[in-house]
């Protein structure tokens, strides 16, 4: 393999080694959030902001952090990024802040954060680090905004909070609730494991 | 009576893995058997009452002014009680630690327990209540997980196509279990419960 550079570690994220669909890290959030788009993009960037900083700080304290205490060490600084999201959304987003509810502080135990504490940031440098941070919150908000892209057309007939159809369109409700975030996500997972296999096949 | 309503709420109504999209993780992961579904449980179960009634003293020991700290203080917290209950069960009872142990340590990054912990607080519950609602809402959690698992055991020996393998189909079929459970939010509770104290002459 070639020596990694920040564009490789940051591009990987998006499709190769995306934390949702591939890794399947996450699935909570993705879940819940992807009821319209503009849910996703918003909890997608304060993700992203969030894996971008606690990777850049664990790298920075990989010497410091003593390996037997690193999981409660990666918990704080996850924890303290996710606070001042929370603040940040509450003070200048508070609509956005309201719709996604007890998921921005659940962010902390988002398994995208430690799982690339612990199997990236904690080994690499900070540049390689934040590329992937970043790389990994921008895969994410990617496979969320697909997920509820799909869900906002067909469960609410919008798109951005546009209506696509006349008015005679009848959503179909199923999927802006519960039981539609399953069958959207698992369907896209299944798609995307196909063209990988076929991309695989291909190479 | 509002025990009652919380609790049926919280285990079937508003199910946390179905309805909620909370434990999503240890839902696909610890679910390819249904022991291994139990065991991940009742770990979750007395976890997650401990954690509810812990957290709940925090919140009061927090001095006005420094509630930002919530989120840092209840998931160090979680952290720290799991680890307890861990040392306490191994010295303790060998017997239990054995059939629940392997489960702790993911206990701590299950998004259910610091959730419940945070809506515990948000719902404005006094401390009973707090109670009652974190064990439900595990209960609800191990509820879902049993039942998840059973349908994956029959899966596994089904001909599946290569590509739905997997999370892919779980979500899939937790999409058809969620559409099961939303038959329970036709259920009219309060008059459910009235009618049914009536009949037991508490009314």
């Amino acid at each position: 393999m070639s020596t990694p550079t920040f564009r490789s570690e940051l591009t990987r994220g998006f499709w190769r080694e995306n934390p949702i669909f591939v890794i399947v890290l996450g699935t909570c959030p993705t879940l819940a959030v992807s009821t319209s788009l503009q849910n996703a993009v918003g909890m997608g960037l304060a993700v992203t902001f969030v894996t971008a900083c606690s990777n850049a700080l664990v790298a920075m304290l990989r010497g410091i952090i003593p390996n037997k205490i690193r999981i409660p060490c990666f918990i704080v600084v996850a924890a303290t990024f996710v606070t001042i999201t929370d603040l940040f959304m509450h003070a200048f987003t508070f609509p956005l802040w309201q719709a996604l509810g007890i998921f921005i502080p659940l962010i902390v135990v988002n398994c995208i954060i430690l799982g690339r504490a612990e199997a990236y940031a904690y080994k690499n440098t900070v540049w390689h680090a934040t590329a992937d941070g970043i790389g990994m919150g921008l895969g994410f908000t990617l496979a969320l905004c697909a997920i509820a892209s799909i869900r906002e057309v067909l469960g609410n007939g919008t798109l951005w909070n546009v209506p696509l159809f006349g008015d005679g369109f009848q959503p179909i409700l199923i999927f802006i609730l519960a039981p539609g975030a399953f069958f959207v996500f698992g369907s896209l997972m299944a798609i995307s494991n196909w063209l990988k296999a076929r991309q695989g096949g291909a190479a | 009576m509002s025990y009652l309503l919380i609790l049926i709420s919280a285990v079937l109504i508003n199910n946390f893995v179905l309805m909620q999209f909370l434990g999503i993780c240890p839902f696909l992961g610890v679910s390819r058997r249904i022991e291994t579904a139990l065991g991940m449980g009742m770990a979750v179960i007395f976890v997650m009452v401990l954690a509810g009634g812990v957290t709940y003293g925090i919140q009061q020991l927090l001095v006005p002014g420094y509630e930002y700290l919530q989120t840092l203080a209840f998931i160090l917290t979680i952290a720290a009680l799991v680890q307890v209950v861990e040392m306490v069960m191994q010295k303790l009872s060998p017997i239990l630690y054995q059939a629940l142990g392997i489960y702790l340590p993911l206990i701590t990054t299950n998004c259910a327990v610091l959730g419940v912990t945070l809506l515990n607080i948000k719902r404005e519950y006094n401390f009973v209540e707090a109670v009652v609602f974190s064990g439900a809402a595990a209960v609800g959690f191990t509820l879902a997980l049993l039942l998840f698992a059973g349908i994956r055991e029959r899966m596994e020996r089904t001909g599946l196509p290569q590509y739905v393998q997997g999370p892919a189909i779980g979500l899939i079929s937790a999409g058809l279990l969620s559409m099961a459970f939303m038959a329970f939010s036709a259920f009219r509770t309060e008059q459910m419960l009235q009618d049914l104290a009536a009949l037991v002459g508490l009314g």
